[in-house]
């Protein structure tokens, strides 16, 4: 051991010392700051897995609207919307499904909202249904002629529309445009196979027009209010207004 | 010359015995991490029974079904607190404009999170359409290569994550990852991407990016198992990858792939 030891000069030793300390600090130091699962299944934390998979989840899934709102996913489900998830309008919902009735969901209306996927874009695959809002019905909501949970097409051809379009375009820019045709004309089924046979009605007397626009009348909603007593009692009121355009 | 030949055949037999002994000595610590990896009892399960081992995911991605809503893109962001900035994406839809002369345009507003916008649309535009984008979750990933601590790693489900833990933020994976799929959290300061939404995943659910899309776009399944549905998808397209020639093997799927994409 003397010989051993003797091999080395002095300086060596005191150096082998240091080093060794050193060493012995980075094995200490290595063992505190390295977590113990490191490399236990590869070059990581292995309990990084688990904090992560801890996450929160926010999109609940449909199968848990489903539980609740059997009716109304029953609807969607059956519709062109069949694929479009709850939460793709609704918002998340994991906070609502957990807290039952206390957290709300968004219930968007705007058209902003359905023209996120409806809008016209050219580079939309052909066939998916979109529309041009600058021309499609500017001023009206999309929800309040579409039921969002069954959309559908307008149903084109319209009844009366395919053969009198004249007609329809012009009833269209009317004040009259909200009064449907069968309210005047009453249209047997068979006039869609055989017109000429089976005529539609036609309003007959000035009652008829009363009905509506008569003083009497109790429904306003800024119908124009006339008394049929004074107002031109010779004459049959589409003598001088056209029912389709009155205004004109 | 008798006694020169002995001397000579020893040497020999000393050299070689040495040479199999060195040779062992040397192959010892491989034998033994080769063991060490094969044992079959040392299998990860998480706390809710989930055992990654079971799985391999990977995402499908129909092309001509993407609508350009970004509606992955919002369900993304909300699902993993993801900073409503727009210039952090883990997911985000581009749009290409191929031109007749060669030229492609991409646009991404905001990560179209709030959708496109249409743009005048010139007589040369030959064919458009949007691509959806995210983490290619690589089997060969540069990202992990890189990282100098060990805190993006590859599990066995084939899922690249992000121990947010350990990253101490130094943007070499961000560089590294060719699709620029990686950010650097600004509150966190530590490297986040998408992980398939592995929360959801290890409970059985699939990504909230899959979850919301309304044309059924994206595909989330398994890529071992025979009746996955993503399986189905790979057989039935014409599959592509995002950069297939820097050998990432990614595990993100393209369904008619156009070849201006990159």
């Amino acid at each position: 051991m003397k010989t051993f030891g003797n091999k080395f000069p002095q300086q060596l030793k005191r150096l082998a010392i240091v080093a060794v300390i050193l060493l012995a600090l980075l094995v200490f130091m290595r063992r505190i700051l390295v977590p113990s699962d490191f490399g236990t299944f590869g070059h990581f934390r292995a309990s990084a897995v688990e904090d992560i998979a801890l996450q929160k989840i926010q999109y609940a899934g449909q199968v848990v609207c489903l539980e609740c709102h059997e009716d109304i996913v029953g609807t969607k489900n059956a519709g062109y919307h069949k694929n479009v998830a709850c939460e793709v309008c609704h918002g998340p919902a994991a906070a609502h499904t957990a807290g039952e009735d206390t957290v709300g969901l968004q219930i968007p209306t705007s058209r902003a909202h359905c023209l996120l996927c409806h809008e016209y874009l050219s580079s939309r695959p052909t066939g998916f249904p979109q529309i041009v809002s600058e021309s499609h019905n500017p001023m009206k909501l999309c929800v309040s002629c579409h039921n969002p949970h069954d959309p559908r097409p307008s149903e084109a051809p319209k009844g009366c529309e395919a053969c009198h379009a004249t007609i329809a375009r012009t009833k269209s820019l009317s004040h009259h445009v909200y009064v449907d045709c069968e309210r005047c004309h009453t249209t047997p089924e068979q006039h869609k196979i055989n017109p000429r046979e089976f005529l539609p009605s036609k309003p007959k007397t000035r009652e008829f027009c009363g009905g509506c626009h008569a003083t009497e009348t109790p429904e306003t909603r800024g119908i124009l209010k006339i008394d049929m007593n004074t107002h031109g009692q010779r004459y049959i009121c589409w003598q001088c207004h056209y029912p389709h355009l009155p205004e004109g | 010359m008798n006694n020169d030949l002995q001397q000579e055949n020893y040497d020999r037999r000393k050299f070689c015995q040495s040479l199999l002994g060195s040779i062992a000595f040397l192959l010892l610590p491989i034998q033994s991490r080769a063991a060490e990896k094969k044992n079959p009892n040392r299998v990860l399960v998480l706390g809710n029974g989930y055992i990654p081992s079971d799985h391999y995911w990977g995402m499908g991605i129909d092309i001509s079904k993407c609508i350009g809503c970004g509606r992955c893109v919002d369900a993304c962001k909300m699902e993993n607190k993801v900073p409503r900035e727009p210039f952090f994406f883990r997911t985000w839809v581009e749009r290409y404009r191929i031109y007749e002369d060669d030229e492609t345009q991409v646009d991404s507003p905001e990560g179209a999170i709030n959708g496109f916008t249409t743009v005048p649309f010139g007589n040369h535009v030959i064919r458009s359409f949007f691509v959806p984008k995210l983490c290619n979750q690589c089997d060969n990933p540069p990202c992990v290569q890189v990282c100098p601590v060990g805190a993006t790693f590859i599990t066995e489900d084939g899922v690249i994550l992000v121990d947010s833990d350990y990253c101490i933020g130094c943007r070499y994976c961000v560089q590294a990852c060719p699709y620029g799929a990686r950010f650097i959290n600004p509150f966190t300061s530590t490297a986040e991407k998408c992980t398939f939404c592995y929360h959801r995943v290890a409970k059985g659910m699939a990504p909230a990016c899959v979850e919301v899309c309304p044309t059924q776009a994206r595909i989330f399944g398994e890529i071992r198992k025979k009746a996955s549905p993503l399986v189905r998808f790979i057989r039935m397209n014409n599959i592509g990858v995002l950069k297939p020639n820097l050998n990432t093997e990614p595990k993100v799927y393209y369904a008619d792939l156009d070849g201006e994409v990159r």
